[in-house]
Formats: C-alpha cells, sequence, structure tokens
C-alpha cells in the first residue's frame, strides 16, 4: 500500500473553492450532501478550512483576481491533496474562456488529479469522478 | 470610545457558496458598520455577449447565475422582442410561464433550505433540499438538464411540453405542494425559528424605496411591486394569480413571503397546463429572419426580484450593446441598513435573507484618481507591468 493509497483510504473531507463560476456547479456539489445523494455516508463532509482538506474541489472559471487567491489555498493545503475541477468552466474556462478577465483555467494554475466536464455536471457525475479518482490512486 | 474589531466574512467562506468579501466592524458583539468587496466572480459577461450572435446570447446569459437561469433569457428575450416587435404565440406563452415559475419553486425551497442552515435548523434545510429534487427530475424531462435549461429563442421556446408530459408535472406540483405545507408548519410552529427570525434586519418601507430594492425584500416590506402584474408578460395576464406582501420587513416576513409565493407558481403552472391543452401542439415559435436597428428594454421577475435587460442593436448578427442589472444589485445595499446594530449571530442570517446572488450582481471595481482621472495600480501590478517592459525591450534587442 502506497503513501498516497493510504492517505485517501478513508473518509475524504473536501473543501470547495468556487472561482469566477455561474453558482451552478457549486449548488450541485451542495446537491450531493443532501438526502437524495448523501455522500457523508462515505465520510465525506465539506470542511471549513482547506488545512483540513484532502479534497480541493474547484469549479468555475478563474479570473484575475481568483488566480493568486487559488495558489495561495493550494500551498496552504496539507500535501497529498487531490485538485478535482468540476464543470467545463474549471476543465477549460467554457463559455467564459474569451472573457477578458479569464486567467485560464485551473490546469494552468495548479496541478489537476481529476477533470469532471458538464455544465453542471449532476451530482452522479461528480460522485463518479471521484469514485473514479480513488481508484486510480 | 471603544475598538472596533474587524471580522471578515469571504472570499472562500464555509457559509458562503460564492466567493465574495463582507468586512463586518464590530463593537464587541454588536455590528457597526459593513463593507462589501466584490470582483471575484467577474467573468465581463457584457462584453462577452457582445462577441456572440443573438441566438448564442442566450446560453450565455443563462450562465450569469445558476440558480435563477430562467430569468436572464426571459428578460433578454423580451428586450429584443421589443425590438423587432414580434408577439409570440400563446403556447410559447404557457412554456415560458412554466418554466418561470417551476424555477422560482426551486429557488425558492433552495433558500428555505439555506436559511434554515444557518440558523442551524438542519432538517429544514435536508427537507427543503429533498423536495426540490422532484422538480429538477422535471427540468431533466422537459429540456434535458437539471439547470441551464436552453429552453428560450427569439419569437418562441427552443422544445415543446407535449400532452404525455403534463400528468408527470401535476404529479410533482401536487407533491411540491403537500410538502410546501410541511415547510410552511415547520417555519411558522417552531418557536425557536420565530425567536431568531423575528424583529432580526428589519427593513422599513422608506428603506426599500431609498435603497430602490426589489422583489421578496420589497414585498416583505410591504412595497407592492411585481414585474408580472407591473409590466405583463408571457402568459401572467392570461392566469389568475396575486402578490403576496407582507407588512413585518424582516426575516421571518421574507421567509413567509417566499413560502406564499411558491402556492402562487404552483397555481400559475396548473393554469398555464390547463392553457397548453387548448393550444395546437407544436406551435412554438415565430419564425425571425432579421433583427433591426433600434433598442429595447427587457424585464422579467426572477425569484429574486426585478431582471432588466437593455439591448442595443445596429442591425448586426450581435448587440451593439448589452446591459444587465440583477435584482441583487440593489438588495445587496440594504445590508448597510438591516446588519447595522445587529449582533454577528444575526448577521449572517439577514445576510442570507435577500437570497443574495453575487454571481449576478459582480461588477469590475477599478480605482481611479479623482484628480487626474488615472487608473491607480497597486504595488504588485506596477512590478508585473515593469517586468512586461523589460521584458520587451529584451525580446526587441
Amino acid at each position: 500500500m502506497g503513501f498516497k493509497t493510504f492517505c485517501f483510504k478513508k473518509s475524504l473531507w473536501l473543501f470547495h473553492f468556487g472561482g469566477a463560476s455561474c453558482n451552478n456547479c457549486d449548488i450541485e456539489i451542495l446537491a450531493c450532501l443532501t438526502p437524495k445523494y448523501d455522500v457523508e455516508r462515505f465520510g465525506m463532509v465539506l470542511v471549513g478550512s482547506i488545512r483540513h482538506a484532502d479534497v480541493l474541489l474547484v469549479n468555475g472559471s478563474i479570473n484575475k483576481k481568483d488566480k493568486p487567491r487559488l495558489l495561495e489555498i493550494y500551498e496552504q493545503a496539507p500535501k497529498p491533496v487531490l485538485v478535482v475541477a468540476i464543470g467545463a468552466c474549471g476543465c477549460t474556462g467554457g463559455i467564459f474562456a474569451e472573457g477578458e478577465t479569464f486567467a485560464g483555467p485551473v490546469d494552468k494554475i495548479i496541478p489537476v488529479d481529476a477533470y469532471i466536464p458538464g455544465c453542471p455536471p449532476k451530482p452522479e457525475a461528480i460522485l463518479a469522478g471521484i469514485v473514479k479518482l480513488l481508484g486510480k490512486n | 470610545m471603544s475598538k472596533q474589531t474587524l471580522i471578515p466574512i469571504g472570499p472562500y467562506h464555509p457559509l458562503q457558496e460564492e466567493p465574495e468579501l463582507f468586512k463586518l466592524y464590530c463593537e464587541g458583539e454588536i455590528v457597526k458598520d459593513i463593507k462589501w468587496e466584490t470582483g471575484y466572480n467577474h467573468r465581463g459577461i457584457e462584453k462577452l455577449s457582445e462577441k456572440k450572435s443573438y441566438d448564442e446570447v442566450f446560453f450565455l446569459v443563462e450562465r450569469i447565475c445558476g440558480i435563477c437561469s430562467t430569468s436572464h433569457p426571459f428578460a433578454f428575450a423580451n428586450s429584443v422582442e421589443e425590438i423587432i416587435n414580434v408577439e409570440i404565440t400563446n403556447r410559447a406563452k404557457y412554456i415560458r410561464s412554466i418554466i418561470g415559475e417551476l424555477e422560482r419553486i426551486h429557488s425558492h425551497l433552495l433558500w428555505v433550505g439555506l436559511a434554515g442552515h444557518f440558523l442551524g435548523y438542519n432538517t429544514v434545510f435536508m427537507w427543503a433540499w429533498k423536495y426540490r429534487e422532484p422538480v429538477l427530475d422535471l427540468f431533466e424531462m422537459i429540456a434535458g438538464n437539471r439547470n441551464n435549461y436552453a429552453m428560450f429563442k427569439i419569437g418562441g421556446v427552443r422544445r415543446d411540453i407535449e400532452k404525455a408530459k403534463i400528468p408527470a408535472i401535476q404529479e410533482v406540483l401536487a407533491l411540491v405542494k403537500k410538502k410546501t405545507d410541511l415547510l410552511v408548519g415547520a417555519v411558522t410552529d417552531d418557536p425557536v425559528f420565530h425567536a431568531r427570525t423575528k424583529g432580526v434586519g428589519v427593513l422599513t418601507r422608506e428603506d426599500i424605496v431609498n435603497f430602490a430594492a426589489v422583489g421578496p425584500t420589497a414585498r416583505a416590506s410591504g412595497v407592492d411591486i411585481d414585474i408580472r402584474r407591473d409590466d405583463p408578460y408571457a402568459a401572467y395576464p392570461l392566469v389568475n394569480w396575486k402578490v403576496i406582501t407582507s407588512e413585518a420587513g424582516d426575516v421571518f416576513a421574507k421567509a413567509e413571503v417566499r413560502l406564499l409565493e411558491m402556492y402562487e407558481s404552483i397555481s400559475i403552472i396548473e393554469q398555464c397546463l390547463e392553457g397548453l391543452k387548448r393550444e395546437k401542439e407544436g406551435d412554438i415559435d415565430v419564425k425571425v429572419k432579421h433583427i433591426p436597428e433600434g433598442y429595447g428594454i427587457g424585464r422579467a421577475e426572477a425569484p429574486r426580484g426585478e431582471v432588466f435587460h437593455f439591448v442595443v442593436s445596429d442591425g448586426s448578427n450581435s448587440p451593439a450593446r448589452h446591459k444587465i442589472r440583477a435584482p441583487s444589485y440593489t438588495n445587496i445595499a440594504t445590508f448597510k441598513k438591516s446588519c447595522v446594530g445587529q449582533s454577528i449571530s444575526d448577521a449572517t442570517i439577514t445576510l442570507a435573507a435577500v437570497d443574495p446572488c453575487y454571481c449576478c450582481t459582480e461588477r469590475l471595481a477599478v480605482a481611479i484618481d479623482r484628480n487626474n482621472g488615472q487608473r491607480i495600480m497597486n504595488a504588485k501590478e506596477i512590478i508585473e507591468h515593469s517586468t512586461q517592459i523589460t521584458n520587451r525591450l529584451l525580446n526587441n534587442e
């Protein structure tokens, strides 16, 4: 059992970073916690500080004002940390990639472990993405 | 004078889904002043809109805000249809209203849940979000996506609601009606909810007028405004419904207005479904070939209040100017009145009570020197600028 596999074996704690998004992915992440999907049964909870988290969920396009803050949050994260880019904007910038304040998709700023496309991805897709990511590590 | 403490909320705070920075200046436990800072969510949508064709703009304005993702296309369609002066078919009107009201139901359920969560009343949070799911399933059935429905286009709607789908919609409405009773009971009968929300974050009628607040925030303070009635559009003049108002102006009144509005929405949808049965199936759009020069104003009542779109057309394929004002833009300013003088623990629910949507409101702030009109750069920007110039010189030589 490798170190990474050992770290991510049980109850992942998630930290959510909402960049310049339209709120849809944020709401779908929150919907994962509610009775229909209920990820808390797998021990996954949203935590208030990146210093407690195993997984950094990033959604939305990243603008000039978000970029230094995303870097800072990534640096504060206890390693190893898994980074998941959620939604079309998180993966590529989506419809906002041509915008004048756009500062590059997430993977140009910090290393990304998994991409979950969709606008917004369904809660099932978010769960499937995280499960696949865990299988990989 | 006692010492003031600064308590920041945000920009990436577990309380908020969206990035936004509030600075609470407190003396002891009492909030004395509040400031807010934006820009974390700025995407330059008005500028992007000028690069896209009219058909593509619908997909863009839908993504201004995920929760009220029909109200922006609604207002945009109204403004463009004002430019070309076209009357859409009754069937399209009914479908537009159905989508708009379904969205209001899911948005209000979402708010009730979050309000419960902020008060530490997590049962309401879980209930409300559980019964919001059937509404999202309806959207998936009608439009193919849970959010961002892409239902609107100039001159009508993209997809029809066939007769076979109507019973499923009625079934969900019946369920939501029953569960709204449950939530109303949970909110009005709970002594703790009363204690935490009554007399908290009060906005008087004068405050609403001074801040130009709109939507349920205004209606909870006894200001009787609703774009659906005042500037009729879509199928709202064709059905019977009433505007819900309350007098108290506190958080409880805002919750009350939203919950009662859900009953009205259910009734509007039921009447629209009856209307759909009368109209010919498939008759959902008017073909529009050209958009002439001119300008149009479109308004729509989003779950949070009035959405305003202003479009200038120069006869080409894309808007020459597109101005957007979302309801939260004026509603957020009321924090200056409602939060000041409250304790910090009440500030969270007061901030949540207007159902603020920061991604709608986002503006770009640029600091400009008042004396000479020059843009002021901070130290980091100046260093970056200097590095760029050095690089340019190096590359040229």
